[in-house]
């Protein structure tokens, strides 16, 4: 919930305050102040969510579901208090059936993959995957496909950096299901996911929404996205590790088969077989992340308090900074692959500059405590589309700033100058 | 804490800036080996020619970081006219350094071991043997760049089991 009504200019961050709200941010790298740019990777946690967590264990931690006194049922309440603050953050319309904790936006995919996938595909069936999706929405079609015989199309990258819809609707035809992030962890491509929603809708597909670098950023509302599915990492949004949600659609979930099996998700077990428990328990196998679900809606209420819109006005300002910035130091020496401008694109600067090895190049800024992520960012495809092996990608989240972009720049500066 | 100047050693920036043995080579005579480092894409092509049991010729194709490049360029100068039983004994030595535990490479004399030897009870090393490859001892205290360095060695190994078995 934003403090601001739409239409109105958000009031501007106050990062140097937000700053103190993280307390790994005081760290101090080889001497150097922390400068941490490498949220699209994993965002660091604001004291609010580490205290949250404490808290549950130091007064409330039992197992769930299952406990008849008042600590158990204190857990209990808390887990599910949790399960609606991340739902009324995504704009689920029935959260208490329809958001399922699970690992991470990785195992949310999968699970689709195993359970609507077996369920509804078969050999010859059409996938719709996109030029620049992560692994993570990539391989667990590429094994449902193997073990299904499916087909895999592509939505094309044009040369923007932009998904090319120009074929979409031949693309579409026939197509079961189409998969999609919402937002590029390489490019910062903010994708026109809600027009790809409804073609996709129209030619009977269901779609899914890989979320996870947009939910932390843009005010997310899984109507107006109009998919089917739709996963997250609790990591990238001020939250802990080892917790993500999958969105689903209360009446895809309910034909689907259960995806792990064990305790809790069933309604009765008997020696020739069982019959699963009611949503959203039907997916919970197991003892879950209760203190992380726990830390996530303490996530959600710093984000929510803070409000998405001015976080995503700060993003734009800054990114914009970092535009300008580096063109003006760096010319032609140093290239971002991802689109111009500051419209549909996020946070995320992904770089090569001159030809320093990203690794290298990442070596070198360290020592400045300027932390980019180097590699392939989990995008091997795309990669082999942009024509390099890996970039140095620096991203931004609301705790960063216009010093933190200089710091990045003068870093750039002497690995320039090491590497001659 | 280690410095950059402790990576990035002069001979090493020299060697990625002007690689030595550059190239390809016809095969055969040649055996081509290919080694990948899945975590950054780094990637090395060795090219051998083996005769009479002697490394004659050897070019490097591939691309990646400085470490990785640099390393396969010094690589290529040590062993090119070394017999395949010495350029063993230098893979050897070699992988020995990129393995020995960080605080033996420390500051402090009194982080040795008193007998010298490597982990596992194994030979000491003596870098001095190495020559200019010694440049890339300081790679051990950046564990996470120790596999950018032995990238070329292992795919060098590799190469040589091939050109050994056709022969």
């Amino acid at each position: 919930m934003s403090k601001t009504t739409s239409g109105t200019v958000p009031e501007a961050l106050d990062v140097s305050a937000i700053k103190k709200d993280f307390p790994v941010l005081s760290q101090t790298p080889h001497g150097k102040r922390l400068v941490y740019l490498d949220s699209a990777a994993s965002s660091q946690h604001p004291q609010a969510v580490l205290d949250a967590m404490d808290d549950y264990y130091a007064t409330s931690h039992a197992n769930v579901h299952r406990g008849v006194y008042a600590l158990a049922e204190e857990a209990d309440r808390r887990f599910e208090a949790s399960r609606l603050a991340v739902g009324r953050f995504i704009g689920a319309p029935q959260p208490e059936v329809e958001v399922l904790f699970v690992k991470n936006a990785t195992e949310a995919i999968n699970m689709v993959a195993a359970t609507w996938g077996r369920a509804n595909l078969q050999p010859g069936d059409a996938l719709l995957l996109t030029d620049i999706e992560h692994h993570a929405n990539l391989v667990p079609w590429l094994m449902l496909a193997e073990e299904r015989d499916l087909e895999l199309r592509w939505i094309p990258m044009g040369d923007d950096y932009r998904l090319d819809l120009s074929d979409l609707d031949r693309l579409l035809s026939g197509v079961k299901l189409v998969a999609c992030t919402t937002m590029s962890n390489v490019l910062g491509t903010i994708t026109p996911f809600a027009r790809i929603a409804e073609a996709a809708h129209q030619a009977g597909a269901v779609v899914v929404a890989d979320a996870a670098q947009s939910v932390p950023h843009l005010s997310t509302d899984v109507r107006s996205l109009g998919c089917d599915f739709l996963a997250f990492s609790a990591h990238k949004m001020l939250g802990p590790t080892g917790i993500g949600v999958l969105w689903g659609r209360a009446e895809l979930l309910e034909a689907m088969p259960p995806f792990l099996g064990g305790g809790g998700m069933i309604r009765d077990v008997r020696r020739d077989g069982f019959s699963p428990n009611v949503l959203p328990w039907k997916f919970e196998a197991g003892t879950p992340p209760i203190a992380e679900a726990v830390g996530l809606a303490a996530a959600v209420r710093y984000l929510e308090d803070v409000g998405l819109d001015r976080v995503r006005t700060h993003e734009v300002a800054l990114t914009s900074y970092a535009q300008e910035q580096l063109a003006a130091r760096f010319g032609d020496d140093l290239r971002i692959f991802g689109p111009a401008g500051t419209d549909e694109r996020g946070g995320v600067l992904s770089l090569a500059y001159r030809d320093i090895h990203p690794h290298d190049l990442s070596q070198v800024l360290d020592q400045s405590g300027v932390c980019v992520r180097a590699g392939h960012h989990c995008a091997k495809p795309l990669m082999r589309r942009l024509g390099v092996s890996a970039t140095a990608r620096a991203s931004f989240y609301l705790y960063n700033d216009e010093s933190d972009v200089d710091a990045l720049a003068d870093a750039l500066e002497s690995a320039g100058t090491l590497f001659g | 804490m280690p410095g950059l100047e402790d990576l990035y050693r002069e001979i090493i920036l020299d060697h990625y800036r002007s690689p030595r043995n550059r190239g390809e080579l016809p095969e055969p005579p040649a055996h081509r080996a290919e080694g990948f480092n899945p975590l950054c894409g780094d990637e090395v092509v060795v090219y051998l020619v083996v005769e009479d049991g002697i490394v004659k010729d050897i070019r490097i194709a591939g691309q990646g970081c400085s470490i990785s490049q640099s390393s396969a360029s010094l690589m290529s100068a040590a062993v090119k006219g070394k017999a395949v039983g010495e350029v063993r004994d230098l893979i050897r030595t070699f992988k020995a350094m990129m393995s020995i535990h960080e605080a033996r490479l420390g500051d402090g004399d009194e982080t040795t071991a008193s007998d010298g030897s490597g982990p596992d009870g194994e030979e000491p090393v003596d870098v001095n043997q190495l020559g200019e490859l010694a440049a890339l001892q300081g790679v051990v205290k950046f564990p996470v760049r120790i596999k950018c360095a032995t990238l070329s060695w292992n795919t060098l190994s590799q190469g040589l089991d091939e050109a050994e078995q056709a022969s």
